[in-house]
């Protein structure tokens, strides 16, 4: 049952240094089998002696065990920042700090790690020494949204750690109603499906709004994730109010000869079986002599051909990026997809990474504006209609932003023949550009 | 203010460019890459269009990890690799290397160290999860855990690719659910209405705030023992707990009264079919610490019954949709019960309307 809150003093914790470990029989079960044991972790920890750490990690254990024994949760909340800064830290303060004085503050600090999560061995040295110095020694690579989570820290140390991370490069992710951190897929750096450049993209948009992370003043979290292709393998759809996945819109790219490589090694049945008939829209056939015939016109770019012949296949020239908005979970209406906003845009001059940061900047303006409180941007769309939205972010209409057309009749349509000039103009103009482009 | 007192002011430089810290072959070929294929499970090998080629060792790790083990994993990067490391989202650690030949020395090194190599193409990867018991203010279990449990079962899929598919597990302390979707989703599943202790809600919770937040209008305001407080009509009530969090006094979680539920079918990639969110199999199992043993058995009643039955590339939701859901429930030998009908927005559009039925 919660309690209120309560604060040991620097002097009531003691310096200990040969401090009793808790038995912790039930957590003990853990450090046995084949995969790796984060209860051998904690128990390295609670064992370095000679560490500021190591009482803390023993209440730590001790805690846990308690939940274990219980089968309750003993952590909440409060109130705790850094210099500058509103949000970012995760207040936890222990609701059995009597029984576990030393880990009765153990805040979380979120840090932003470097785009795609690629590290030397140098940098994570340096960040596990200033953790020692200051935290508990506990980390998780990485949160779901894509912090490093620097768990275990005093009230007193969270401005030191964060301090001595901030001169070496490290920034504090987002937390509350806020931006929040981002991720994006390995993409460009190893992945030959990349559809734009990730790294780019992610830090284009992210930096350019980093007053909405660290100084919370949205209606609530606001997610951006950013994958190269439709593979999403951030779960960009399910995850993010604002979804960046990489497309394109030219034909896929076909090695007939690779084709034929792999129906020879494969067979024809396990290649119609696996490959031509699991194509969504029907768009694949094999030819007699073994070569591929896409219909690419009926393409979705799902990637799954793309995905089984890695070799002889791969995404079109012509590539870029949609946008999706509105990705949540059940929190409060129920679970939302992102659904598609922007069918496809180029992300290769300054002029389209430009665009994409107005755009951002729009949508953000938009739920700073007209969500209630909290409300995911999703939930906004979903009470507004989607027309109203695209209309308040200055979007035209698209039949690629629908599965169908309405199937229900109750809605006005008196300024139909308004709408229809509104597309003709548009079909139009588009029809000119492109004539003057060639 | 003193000079001395003054404080720091953050740098705000936001996400950190990683190009420094990539291993050189991958910036070298930054966007230039070409096709790839797997050597094994566990390993990935990719060719650039100048002919480049790196070699990508996958092995899984404890997500919730200690200085010691980072500083292993650190060593083994310097001495086997080439002093890179990046991450999977569902925390494998990667290691570049730039010749073959350096390949076998690094899986047996890791997996000396007790890290397994795997979690590729059609393999059961890490589990994604949540922080429960160990750092959560509102969890109803334990996450890492409950991870771990699983993953010392599941050991053996995540070293081999002998599944139709890959397969994306996942977990989550609470309804709010931040372990996201998955093939198998294992979540906590409230059963009781909130227990209010009315002489701190008027001190502690901003009452309109949680009000607004009950999904079906079930919490008003009340006055109990002379005190501002909230009730809650039990029989609106869908035990979700999203009062919980802006009202801790609110209590949602219980020892005997939260249950774990299996969920099926998420799925995140648009490869052949669309995205999907994940299904209900299974609720009432109990919050068994320290091995939760019930949930094991279901989820590997449910994997064993997908890799015997699934066609080479079916998802596990792709797979249920072609045999539909009695032989999915047929299969497994798990009940189908009144809850597993949707009664929420939009549930209409769960139902059947067609004579299309399995026998």
């Amino acid at each position: 049952m919660w309690k209120e809150p309560r604060r040991i003093s620097s002097v009531a914790r003691g310096n200990d240094m040969s401090k009793k470990p808790h038995d912790t029989p039930l957590l003990d079960q853990l450090k046995e089998g084949p995969w790796p044991s984060f209860v051998e972790g904690l128990k390295r920890l609670s064992s370095d002696e000679d560490k500021p750490y190591a009482g803390m990690m023993k209440d730590l254990l001790g805690q846990l065990e308690h939940s274990y024994e219980n089968r309750m949760g003993y952590w909440k909340g409060g109130t705790v920042s850094v210099y500058g800064y509103g949000g970012g830290v995760i207040p936890r303060f222990s609701e059995v700090p009597d029984k576990f004085p030393e880990s009765s503050e153990f805040h979380t600090l979120r840090i932003i790690p470097p785009a795609g999560l690629h590290y030397s061995t140098d940098l994570l040295r340096k960040m596990c020494d200033i953790w020692e110095r200051h935290g508990s020694g506990l980390i998780a690579l990485h949160g779901q949204s894509g912090d490093i989570m620097l768990q275990g820290c005093t009230s007193e140390n969270v401005q030191k750690a964060f301090d001595e991370l901030n001169e070496i490069g490290f920034d504090l992710g987002g937390a509350g109603p806020a931006l929040r951190t981002s991720m994006n897929c390995v993409g460009h750096a190893r992945c030959e499906q990349s559809c734009y450049d990730e790294v780019r993209t992610h830090r284009t948009i992210i930096n350019g709004f980093l007053d909405e992370m660290h100084r919370p003043a949205l209606p609530y979290k606001f997610k951006f994730k950013f994958s190269g292709c439709p593979n999403d393998c951030v779960n960009a759809i399910h995850r993010a109010d604002f979804a960046v996945i990489g497309t394109w819109r030219d034909d896929i790219q076909v090695d007939q000869q690779e084709v034929q490589n792999y129906v020879a090694k494969v067979g024809r049945k396990y290649m119609i079986d696996v490959v031509i008939t699991h194509c969504p829209t029907r768009a694949l056939s094999l030819n007699d002599d073994d070569t591929l015939e896409i219909d690419n016109k009926s393409c979705v770019r799902c990637m799954h051909c793309i995905n089984v012949m890695t070799k002889a296949l791969s995404p079109g020239k012509d590539r870029g990026a949609m946008v999706l908005i509105g990705g949540k979970r059940s929190l409060k209406v129920g679970d939302f997809l992102g659904s598609v906003i922007v069918p496809f845009m180029k992300l290769e001059t300054d002029e389209d990474f430009e665009k994409l940061k107005d755009f951002c900047e729009t949508v953000i303006d938009f739920f700073a504006e007209n969500a209630l409180e909290h409300e995911r941007i999703g939930e906004t769309i979903d009470r507004i209609g989607l027309a109203n939205f695209l209309e308040g972010i200055g979007v035209e209409v698209d039949p690629n932003m629908v599965n169908h057309p309405r199937t229900s009749s109750y809605a006005r349509m008196d300024d139909w023949d308004q709408e229809v000039e509104k597309w003709r103009a548009r079909k139009a103009e588009a029809a000119s550009a492109s004539e003057a482009a060639e | 203010m003193s000079e001395a007192t003054q404080p720091r002011r953050p740098i705000e430089s936001g996400v950190m460019d990683p190009f420094p810290y990539m291993h050189p072959l991958l910036k070298k070929n930054y966007g230039q890459w070409k096709w790839h294929d797997r050597l094994r499970p566990g390993v990935l090998h990719h060719v650039a269009h100048g002919g480049d080629e790196v070699w990508t060792v996958r092995a899984g790790t404890q997500r919730q990890m200690d200085l010691h083990t980072i500083r292993k994993l650190c060593d083994i990067a310097d001495q086997c690799a080439e002093g890179h490391i990046r991450f999977t989202t569902r925390s494998n650690a990667e290691f570049m290397v730039s010749s073959e030949a350096q390949v076998a020395p690094l899986v047996e090194k890791l997996q000396d160290e007790g890290f397994p190599v795997g979690g590729t193409g059609a393999s059961v990867s890490m589990i994604s999860h949540t922080q429960g018991w160990l750092h959560c203010d509102i969890p109803g279990t334990d996450a890492s855990g409950v991870v771990k449990s699983l993953m010392d079962e599941l050991h053996k899929e995540f070293i081999q690719e002998k599944m139709p598919n890959r397969v994306r597990i996942t977990t989550s302390c609470c309804q709010i659910n931040c372990g996201g979707q998955g093939d198998i989703a294992i979540n906590v599943q409230y059963t009781k209405p909130p227990k209010i202790n009315h002489d701190l809600v008027g001190n502690v919770c901003e009452r309109p705030a949680v009000i607004a937040r009950c999904p079906v209008a079930a919490i008003r305001p009340a006055m109990v023992n002379g005190k501002p407080s909230l009730e809650v009509d039990e029989k609106k009530c869908v035990c979700c707990g999203a009062c919980y969090p802006p009202c801790p006094p609110m209590q949602i979680n219980g020892p005997e009264s939260t249950k774990l539920a299996v969920w099926v079918g998420g799925k995140h990639s648009n490869a052949r079919s669309k995205p999907t969110f994940h299904k209900l199999v299974v609720a009432g199992l109990p919050n068994n610490p320290p091995r939760w043993p019930e949930v094991t058995e279901v989820v590997t009643t449910i994997l064993y019954a997908y890799k015997k039955n699934a066609r080479h590339w079916e998802r596990m939701g792709e797979w249920i949709e072609r045999i539909g859901w009695p032989r999915f429930f047929e299969l497994t030998g798990l009940p189908f019960t009144k809850h597993h009908i949707d009664d929420w927005r939009g549930a209409r559009k769960t139902l059947n309307t067609s004579t299309h039925v399995y026998f």
